[in-house]
């Protein structure tokens, strides 16, 4: 037993076996709800109601339903939206904060910043719903000069992207610039100081020092934001809930798979969607990995 | 110096945008529909109307609003219990101990964690109606407690936080594997016990989508499925409601009751928020 720790053999000692009674239950979990329904899905998206292969015969429907490329345009608009604003506000607030002399205003700063995060889901949306009607709404003169008098005006389908990209934006951006935050802390000191001392300005020193060391922070956060954000679902579903008519319920591509699945009783051609935003996201995640080293801890 | 007045203004800017629709709702709540349109905006409208509101929020099908609440815990709360019992060991072996597989475990745990889980509704929706558990809470408790993002932060916190010497110590002093387990990773591992348990708790508690889609019937809905579902019955957002219609002042107290739950644990967590996971957020 003493000399067992070699090889194939060490997968008997206590300690292995320990390891692989501890991630048992996980490996279960892993398996049923995250390889099995992935399997599950790729294979509905390949067959027919009847269970034969069928090849790309689900994608190819799907793609000529006349929402699609609908969807696929207006999901695309809103992520270009989402993003671009989530990093330009995200990293310019997170530096501002940063340069903040006070220190008891900047937590107090990020705590108010944070405050929305707590009513994601449908709630926010809710929220968003009174914001936008300009007959409650505490900002209706804003809405007023912007030429929207009515809440069919503002949510007309023209405004979707920009009004989620707002929604998302007013629930996710705080804990993001508190992540930045952090970062923008852990750049030691003394490079800081050297760039004050060589009479760096304080645009030069955000542009060359700091946001180069925030690099992987941000595209991190793009990461998550675009995975999430090909995923929009809740917002538009409760906004076609509330405005029968104006917005419709195949505005983004989920909403497509749960039109699919649940209204046309067309199971495979929702899982060919659902597949293609799988695809999608995974191939930008796993780009993620491979090029910014984030998870190199292991 | 105008440079900082305009840093200043834009930071004030920002906290009208992020407070001020927190603070309309909770204002609105206490105002009749009336003076939620002729008010100012942000005036208090009297306890005596947010009573009127609650009954009124309440009476709409008997109660529904508490049943939905009650729900939305009784799911959060099991699958929070299965995602610590789960999560916790699972992390704490990939950190802590070799096995075979681990490395491939891993990975999986990444690619997993970093799929967004919204696509897998439909499969899972298969999967689950195959085994017949539709309409059951399991067919969302389960699914939630499948956490691997609470896999991937005890691992970290057990790879930086915990040295292998001292459990190495404590198998020298006799300790079982499952004993070092519990008497010496398990006491250390608090804070990332509380960060894993609000993540997975708020996850769970503002998903909507799983649940919307799972739990058809109103008497199973959580409460965020069920505030989509008061949505339809308001009339000044639907025209189409008849008599049972909900106000728009008892939407948003329903809106402000949905999140009072996130609210209270996320004041009791933010202590590990910022000294967890955003260890480098506060200034030394």
């Amino acid at each position: 037993m003493a000399g067992s720790g070699r090889g194939r053999r060490r997968g008997a000692s206590p300690q292995s076996r320990a390891g692989m009674a501890f991630v048992a239950a996980y490996v279960l979990l892993l398996i049923a709800f995250g390889i099995l329904p992935t399997g599950y899905a790729v294979y509905f998206a390949f067959t027919d109601a009847g269970g034969t292969f069928t090849g790309f015969t689900n994608f190819i429907t799907t793609a000529q339903d006349f929402r699609f490329v609908d969807a696929v345009g207006h999901v695309t608009l809103y992520l270009v939206f989402w993003l671009v604003s989530l990093v330009l506000f995200v990293v310019g607030l997170a530096l501002l904060l940063h340069r903040l002399a006070s220190r008891t205003a900047g937590q107090a700063l990020r705590f108010l910043y944070y405050i929305p995060g707590a009513l994601a889901g449908a709630a926010s949306v809710l929220v968003w719903l009174f914001m936008l009607d300009p007959t409650v709404s505490p900002v209706s003169s804003l809405l007023g000069l912007l030429g929207f008098d009515t809440f069919g005006e503002v949510i007309a389908p023209g405004n979707l992207a920009l009004l989620f990209t707002v929604i998302a934006f007013w629930t996710g951006a705080g804990g993001w610039i508190v992540v930045m935050y952090g970062a923008l802390n852990n750049i030691p000191k003394d490079v800081m100081e050297a760039a004050h001392i060589d009479g760096a300005s304080a645009w030069q020193t955000a542009w060359h020092i700091q946001i180069p060391m925030l690099r992987k922070w941000i595209v991190y956060m793009v990461i998550l934001a675009f995975a999430g954000g090909a995923q929009l679902f809740v917002e538009p579903q409760l906004l076609s809930l509330a405005s029968v008519g104006v917005a419709g319920r195949d505005y983004s591509l989920n909403q497509l798979t749960y039109d699919f699945a649940f209204q046309m009783n067309n199971i495979n051609g929702a899982a060919a969607v659902s597949v293609e935003l799988l695809v999608v996201s995974v191939s930008a995640a796993a780009l993620f990995v491979a090029r910014s080293g984030f998870f190199d801890a292991d | 110096m105008p440079s900082r007045l305009l840093a200043g203004s834009v930071l004030a800017v920002f906290v009208v945008f992020f407070v001020l629709p927190v603070l309309w709702l909770v204002l609105a709540a206490t105002k009749t529909d009336q003076q939620l349109v002729h008010d100012h905006p942000l005036s208090f409208g009297s306890w005596h109307t947010l009573k009127a509101n609650w009954d009124a929020l309440t009476a709409f099908q008997d109660n529904a609003i508490l049943l939905w609440l009650g729900n939305s815990a009784l799911y959060a709360a099991i699958s929070l219990v299965i995602t610590l019992c789960v999560a916790v060991p699972a992390g704490y072996a990939l950190a802590m101990t070799e096995f075979r597989g681990r490395r491939t475990l891993l990975v999986s745990t990444l690619v997993v964690m970093l799929m967004p889980n919204a696509t897998l509704v439909v499969p899972l929706f298969l999967e689950i109606n195959a085994v017949g558990l539709i309409g059951t809470m399991w067919s969302i408790i389960l699914p939630y407690a499948f956490y691997p993002f609470g896999v991937y932060l005890t691992y970290i916190y057990f790879t930086t936080a915990v040295p292998k010497d001292l459990l190495a110590a404590a198998r020298m002093d006799g300790c079982s594997e499952f004993g070092v387990f519990r008497l010496v990773a398990l006491p250390l591992a608090t804070p990332v016990i509380a960060l894993v348990g609000f993540f997975s708790f708020v996850a769970n508690w503002t998903n909507y989508f799983l649940p919307y889609v799972m739990l058809p019937e109103s008497d199973q809905m959580p409460v965020q499925v069920g505030v989509g579902n008061l949505l339809s019955n308001v009339p000044s957002f639907n025209p189409t409601v008849g008599e049972l219609a909900i106000e728009r002042p008892q939407l948003a107290l329903a809106t402000l009751v949905a999140i009072t739950p996130v609210l209270v644990v996320f004041l009791f967590a933010q202590r590990f928020l910022v000294s967890g996971m955003l260890a480098g957020a506060t200034k030394e």
